[in-house]
């Protein structure tokens, strides 16, 4: 691993209040590249981030359609084309008892969707390695501290410039620049 | 409690401008089911029961509603929990206008009629539950378990704005526990007796949940509308935020959901099963125009609101959310229609008489409508001393 490939900087927070100041702060500076990794889920903090609202349903929806049309086809076709059987005196095909396969193939693609598309499209996980834990402060993550990650692939990253902003955060402690 | 949100109390000249007008909805309504009654009265009593009916399964889904907030003791709801606990004391208007009911009971159902019952076998096995003096006696029981309910939910909420006793919203938890299955119970069976007997040799298990849900539906569509009213008027406008139209959108949506799976598995059950006795419902609602209503049903009470409602952006949206819960109150007087009136015109829709259903939907509905406005103007429009109501002021959805 070369010596100098750096991820980011970080600086610690001892409260909600603080990290969400500083969230706020490091998006009018105009960072775009930038995490929050809190011990539990704070409140407004995705506003304070500027965080858009999840592609994922329209990913989602697309998946929901795909399923009601297999659903259909495949109840359509096996049984008033393929293979014609006449039970219990019905129709060949009819939407009444479609309907309740037509929901269950909607609802399991739907799920498909949502949850490969969270996990292989979206979110990244499952994920082994993650820079933050090269420093000794993020172990805190978990319990008390509040820590705000800037990368250093944003284009107005600057090793000094970052840390000395970082710095001028209220309350920022422990600022630093990580290893990748 | 510093009050930052504007005033809790509704103004005086919002409620003097809005009574007239009901009071005329309501007299032009009773003037024309008056006229009905002596133009028609078989069809007069069909279009009564409609009226009444829809107006009464509001009032069970708004006690439906605020037992089950007082019951999870849900924070973001008690913003709007003094208007579902209004339209709930309808109650109290809707036992005298039961009263006309009584005297149809002849030109409604035909279980009353000894003749036909004695030479009915299945008719006259039904008889010791189908008859005038137990019919009575179990509406009585209903009407005064729901007036129960609602009377005591109600005091509860507003002797607290008084005392500020946090117990009332203990004692009113107490209550709803027993007092949903009561609701629900009494609500099916008063379905039973009132919509189903109507065909009195048709029978369904699914329709006490059936009905019920559309009342659901319907309710959180008032409560809507209610609340825009309001907040066209500047009342409010700063407490019912978006968050909370958000809500009143997914639960709309979600017990729409829910009437279509009820009104699904027992029209395909019926379906299914093929049997005489139980596909009457059905096969009588296919003849003539009754198909393009029960398609009207089917495309109108779900697929086009399931389509509409599933994305935030409309129940989120200050036009749309209203205009689809004014759509849900249309559609579920088309569901009450469909339900009541094909017994007396069973050829098809009787274009002609439908003046009838729209007098009496508007005497009890302007009726109510006024009361409601009567109770609003004495009372804060929100339980001002509710432990939760900060709680409910500052929610978000997530």
């Amino acid at each position: 691993m070369a010596e100098n490939k750096i991820y980011g900087a970080i600086a610690a927070f001892k409260s909600d209040t603080e990290i969400l100041e500083a969230a706020r702060k490091v998006r009018l500076a105009g960072y775009s590249k930038f995490d929050c990794h809190t011990p539990f889920p704070v409140h407004h903090l995705d506003q304070a981030m500027g965080m858009k609202r999840s592609k994922l349903p329209y990913f989602i929806i697309c998946c929901t359609i795909a399923g009601f049309t297999l659903g259909l086809l495949l109840q359509w076709w096996t049984g008033a084309v393929d293979y014609k059987l006449v039970i219990g005196g019905k129709p060949l095909f009819a939407l009444e008892f479609a309907t309740p396969i037509l929901f269950e193939a909607s609802v399991l693609l739907t799920a498909f969707g949502a949850v490969f598309g969270m996990l292989g499209l979206f979110n990244g996980l499952p994920m082994f390695y993650h820079p933050i834990f090269n420093a000794e402060i993020s172990k805190r993550i978990t319990d008390d501290r509040f820590l705000v990650s800037i990368e250093a692939k944003d284009p107005q990253f600057d090793a000094t410039k970052t840390t000395e902003f970082l710095q001028s955060l209220p309350g920022a402690e422990e600022v630093q620049l990580i290893e990748a | 409690m510093a009050n930052t949100h504007g005033s809790y109390q509704i103004k005086s000249e919002v409620v003097n401008r809005a009574k007239p007008i009901m009071l005329g909805v309501a007299v032009l309504g009773w003037v024309g089911a008056i006229i009905a009654y002596f133009s028609n009265h078989d069809q007069f009593f069909s279009a009564y029961l409609f009226g009444y009916y829809y107006w009464l399964s509001l009032s069970i889904g708004a006690t439906f509603f605020v037992m089950i907030q007082r019951q999870t003791q849900a924070e973001w709801s008690v913003v709007v929990r003094r208007l579902a606990e209004t339209v709930m004391t309808h109650f109290w208007v809707l036992v005298p206008l039961f009263v006309p009911i009584l005297f149809g009971l002849h030109s409604l159902y035909e279980w009353t009629h000894t003749e036909v019952v004695a030479k009915d076998k299945l008719l006259s096995g039904k008889s010791g539950y189908l008859n005038v003096t137990f019919f009575t006696i179990r509406v009585v029981v209903f009407l005064a378990i729901w007036c129960f309910l609602s009377w005591k939910l109600y005091s509860y909420s507003v002797r607290q704005d008084t005392n500020g006793d946090p117990k009332e919203t203990k004692r009113a938890a107490w209550l709803s526990a027993p007092g949903i299955p009561l609701l629900i119970i009494s609500a099916s069976f008063a379905s039973i007796d009132l919509l189903m007997s109507l065909q009195p040799h048709w029978y369904s298990t699914m329709w006490g949940v059936y009905i019920f849900a559309g009342g659901g539906v319907s309710f959180i569509a008032l409560l809507i509308l209610i609340a825009v009213w309001l907040r066209s008027n500047g009342i409010l406008d700063e407490v019912i935020t978006v968050e909370h139209y958000h809500d009143l959108g997914k639960l709309m949506f979600a017990f729409n959901v829910f009437w279509a799976y009820v009104a699904f598995s027992q029209y395909f059950l019926i379906w299914y099963a093929n049997m005489p006795e139980e596909t009457s419902f059905f096969v009588n609602r296919k003849v003539g125009s009754w198909l393009g209503v029960s398609l009207l049903l089917a495309i109108g009470h779900f697929i086009g609101p399931f389509i509409i409602l599933l994305a935030r952006g409309t129940k989120r949206h200050p036009v749309f959310l209203p205009v689809m819960a004014a759509w849900m109150l249309f559609i579920h007087a088309v569901d009450h229609f469909w339900i009541i009136m094909p017994v007396r015109n069973p050829n098809g829709v009787a274009w002609g008489q439908i003046w009838m259903n729209i007098a009496t939907w508007a005497a009890i509905g302007g009726t109510c409508g006024f009361f409601f406005l009567t109770r609003l103007s004495k009372h804060s429009l929100v339980p001002v001393q509710d432990p939760f109501l900060e709680e409910s002021l500052e929610f978000e959805n997530a």
